[in-house]
């Protein structure tokens, strides 16, 4: 069996032990005992596995079709206002102005009634179903718009970014309606379960690590399909592949959806757990460090991007908190030298010649 | 015209005689009057006032200065008035003319000369009479404004008097303006000529002034109907030079993205390289008019004008060594140099925020900078954005007669058109792609020079413009100077003529989503490359 192969068996390992494992850690001992994890550690990894799913995501469509999508977080944050919207409304009367109907911002900007676009957000299914579609929805559209006009390469990630930017811009405006500045926070629980319980923290890491995992799988199994050979194959020589007779530009479109929906999917998972979300989300420099992501943990892999996410999220928590002045420069030089020296990424180090 | 300049000429000698040697009957006559404003009854006190303004002696003004501020008293001791200051429960008094020391007074040796808000306007304008016979236009200009502010008769009078001898047009016209509003309050055919003059005018004060007429109600219609008529045509054409306004300040952000684009345009369309460091260089430039400033401090107007070389190399040679260090490596992978890139801009902001400070800096704007230039009320452009636009556009023009004119812009277009063929036929493209470079961070230092006039410099100063610079190159196809200054000026003009009916995010986010959908339609920009074109 090959690196890969085996590389393959270890991640599902990983994943569904971490599943497991992590809870039981959280729950089980004694909170003074040495095995014991801080809610507050349950919640930091089951933020770093959101990263993963978003870097999974975008490897999707960098990685393996060749899109350099500069605009993921908009993705993302797209999903994670879908569920924010949804845990606003679960505070109910309990806000500082308690209102039974409006958000504490809204009483704040003197609104009388929900907005049309918040209907609907008081049911978690249709909450999640919008952090799923609204994403795919905004990608289905620009990239059809795009891939139709054969706008591609770094004219495609500066679109992108351009499209993020706007988002950013729209949603740091009052009157927009998603809460301006401060964005969603004070979320007090979900599905009738408090936020801040440790419960409720390790189930929300479990479902975002077999949310991972299923992720995981099913762009696997895309990929290992004729279509995953066809999208390598257009990634590698497009105009070959059109005269092949593909239809490049729908590949192309299924590929930024799926993409997409991943992505909306990791803000949704990623929100509840960090209990903010805000127009700072949007920012271009976001979607800028998920490429790094996916870039350092070695692009054409999913293990790879997951990888590059857990461990570039990890070293920032610590460089952040330790040195603060050394983060950037960290950041900076590592993109540096993975472009220069490791164009395979770290996952290039452990294949040796061995290519997927 | 001589006649009324001699004329001023010989009331000021008089004046200026009269000042040096106050005359015995002249000072017994100022202190008599002085005297007489505690008795007088208003209208009385009026008079006096006016009288002593119209003596044009010399120390009126302390005179109106301490009255105005409540610091004349009676000495009831002396019966004469006094300029008195209260400290403890005693009276420091002073001869009101002489300022000599008198013996201090008791609470009841004194009495307070009152004046209320009417009174100190009057005396503010009375004051200010006095300027206008000065020799220096300015000073007739604030004189004449500051009456206008609080018109007494006896001021509107003089005013009257003296418009025939004014011989600046721009201090007639004040003078007519300030005439005509206080006609206003009148009756009879004073108004309607007052009205006539005010036809159209758009100055603040005239539509105030209007607006209060409108508010008489016994006018006849004609008369209404004049102002009514008056005060439209002044919205209208307040309206105008608002849009004129917002085409200039459109003109002016259409500048900076030129300047900030242009070195892109050089990198990226020339090159192809994308270099997201760009706002980094930018950043850089604003630095080093910053540093300048700092190493010649009091010589603001002469660092700036070092810093512009100075900004150009210092940048030229950052980017020579990205060059060399980094991108060179990375030529034909577009993503991994943009990725590259970005590693440096992290490296670069961090580094001014560790090494200088995180704080933004202020530059100061040299005094021939500051100001602006009023073309007409309510239009007025200030010199600083006009230096930019004139700035972008002598840069523009210089970097076009480069490419045209130089070996190093042969060989650039020669490179830029077919790189295998320019270097079948001797051209060094290595050495090309370097100085190809290094010109454009320098363009980008320039940018940043300009940009500090603008705004404060700070760590994150790039990062506000990268993705505007990137579209300006995009939309105006790249590789193309001209397509980018079009396309810099139109996205700068929409942008601020948007901004009024639409806020200024919303104009952004209108302007980037029309701006994503033109692309769409036509993904080489406005001026597409053609194949074998000489398109520089």
């Amino acid at each position: 069996m090959n690196v890969e192969g085996r590389l393959h068996y270890v991640t599902v390992f990983v994943l569904i032990g971490a599943a497991l494992l992590v809870p039981a850690a959280s729950l089980l001992p004694a909170p003074e005992s040495p095995l014991a994890l801080s809610s507050y550690s349950v919640s930091l990894l089951g933020k770093y596995l959101c990263y993963a799913l978003l870097a999974l995501a975008l490897d999707l469509a960098w990685g393996y079709a060749g899109l350099l999508s500069l605009g993921h977080a908009a993705f993302f944050a797209l999903g994670g206002y879908a569920i924010g919207m949804y845990l606003m409304r679960q505070i109910g009367a309990r806000g500082v102005y308690g209102d039974p109907v409006l958000p504490d911002f809204m009483v704040f900007l003197d609104w009388q009634e929900l907005p049309w676009f918040w209907w609907g957000f008081d049911s978690f299914p249709f909450a999640l179903s919008m952090a799923l579609l609204v994403p795919a929805a905004l990608a289905l559209v620009f990239g059809w718009l795009a891939f139709r006009s054969r706008v591609s390469g770094v004219y495609f990630s500066i679109m992108s970014q351009a499209l993020t930017y706007a988002l950013m811009l729209a949603f740091f405006r009052n009157e927009f309606g998603f809460g301006g500045n401060n964005g969603l926070t004070d979320f007090k629980d979900i599905l009738g379960f408090d936020l801040q319980s440790a419960g409720v923290r390790a189930t929300l890491f479990s479902v975002t690590a077999m949310c991972l995992l299923g992720a995981y799988l099913i762009s696997r199994g895309i990929l290992s399909t004729r279509f995953g050979t066809v999208v390598r194959a257009l990634r590698d020589g497009e105009e070959r592949t059109r005269f092949l007779g593909y239809s490049v530009a729908s590949y192309k479109l299924t590929v930024f959806v799926i993409s997409a929906l991943l992505a909306g999917l990791a803000g949704a998972l990623y929100v509840p757990q960090v209990g903010i979300i805000n127009p700072g989300e949007f920012q271009p420099i976001n979607s800028i460090e998920i490429a790094t992501w996916v870039a350092v943990g070695g692009r054409g892999s999913l293990l790879g991007a997951m990888l590059g996410a857990c461990v570039i999220a990890a070293a920032k928590t610590l460089l952040t908190a330790q040195f603060p002045e050394l983060w950037l420069f960290f950041l900076g030089a590592l993109f540096l030298l993975v472009t220069l020296h490791l164009p395979r990424g770290l996952l290039g180090l452990l294949r040796g010649n061995d290519r997927a | 015209m001589r006649f009324a300049a001699a004329g001023r000429v010989l009331i000021l000698c008089l004046l200026l005689g009269v000042l040096a040697s106050p005359t015995v009957a002249e000072d017994a006559a100022l202190r008599e009057r002085v005297n007489a404003l505690f008795e007088a009854d208003d209208q009385r006190r009026r008079e006096l006032l006016r009288e002593m303004a119209a003596s044009g002696d010399e120390r009126v003004p302390a005179v109106f200065a301490a009255l105005a501020r409540g610091a004349l008293y009676l000495d009831r001791r002396s019966d004469d008035v006094v300029v008195a200051e209260r400290s403890g429960a005693r009276y420091e008094v002073r001869d009101v003319l002489t300022g000599n020391e008198l013996p201090g007074a008791g609470r009841r040796d004194v009495r307070r000369l009152r004046v209320d808000n009417r009174l100190r306007e009057e005396l503010a304008s009375l004051t200010a009479l006095r300027g206008l016979v000065s020799e220096d236009v300015g000073e007739r200009r604030s004189a004449v404004r500051t009456i206008a502010a609080a018109p007494s008769t006896l001021a509107l009078e003089t005013l009257r008097g003296h418009l025939a001898r004014e011989t600046d047009a721009s201090v007639r016209d004040e003078i007519e303006l300030t005439l005509a509003i206080g006609a206003l309050s009148g009756n009879g055919s004073a108004v309607s000529d007052a009205l006539a003059t005010l036809e159209g005018r758009s100055e603040a004060r005239v539509r105030a002034a209007l607006t209060t007429f409108l508010e008489r109600n016994d006018l006849d219609s004609a008369q209404r109907e004049a102002a009514q008529a008056s005060l439209r045509k002044a919205q209208s054409r307040l309206r105008w030079l608002a849009r004129l306004e917002a085409l200039f300040f459109g003109l002016s952000l259409g500048s900076v993205l030129l300047l900030c684009a242009i070195g892109l345009s050089i990198t990226f369309g020339v090159m192809g390289v994308i270099n997201m460091a760009h706002g980094e260089l930018i950043m850089l430039g604003a630095y080093a008019s910053w540093g300048a400033q700092q190493l010649l401090p009091g010589q603001p107007g002469l660092a700036l004008l070092l810093s512009i070389p100075a900004a150009f190399l210092f940048c030229g040679f950052v980017g020579l060594l990205l060059e060399r260090g980094v991108i060179r490596h990375l030529y034909g992978r577009p993503l991994e140099t943009l990725l590259a890139t970005f590693g440096i801009s992290l490296i670069l902001q961090q580094a001014v925020r560790s090494l200088v400070s995180p704080l933004n800096r202020s530059v100061v704007t040299p005094s021939w900078l500051s100001g602006a230039w009023e073309i007409a009320p309510g239009l007025a452009l200030t010199y600083n954005r006009i230096a930019i636009l004139l700035f972008s556009l002598i840069t523009f023009a210089l970097l076009l007669a480069l490419l045209r004119f130089t070996r190093l812009g042969l060989e650039l277009r020669a490179v830029a058109q077919n790189r295998a063929m320019a270097r079948a036929l001797g051209v060094r493209s290595g050495r090309v792609d370097a100085m190809t470079f290094a010109l454009g961070s320098g363009v980008a230092g320039l940018a940043g020079v300009a940009l500090s006039q603008l705004t404060n410099v700070g760590p994150n100063l790039g990062q506000a413009y990268i993705i505007d610079s990137f579209l300006v190159v995009v939309f105006g196809g790249v590789g193309n100077l001209w397509g980018t200054l079009v396309a810099a000026f139109s996205l700068g003009v929409a942008n601020k003529l948007l901004e009024p009916a639409a806020g200024a995010v919303l104009a952004k986010i209108l302007l980037l989503v029309g701006l994503i959908l033109f692309l769409q339609r036509r993904p080489q920009g406005l001026f597409p490359r053609s194949g074998r074109q000489d398109t520089l």
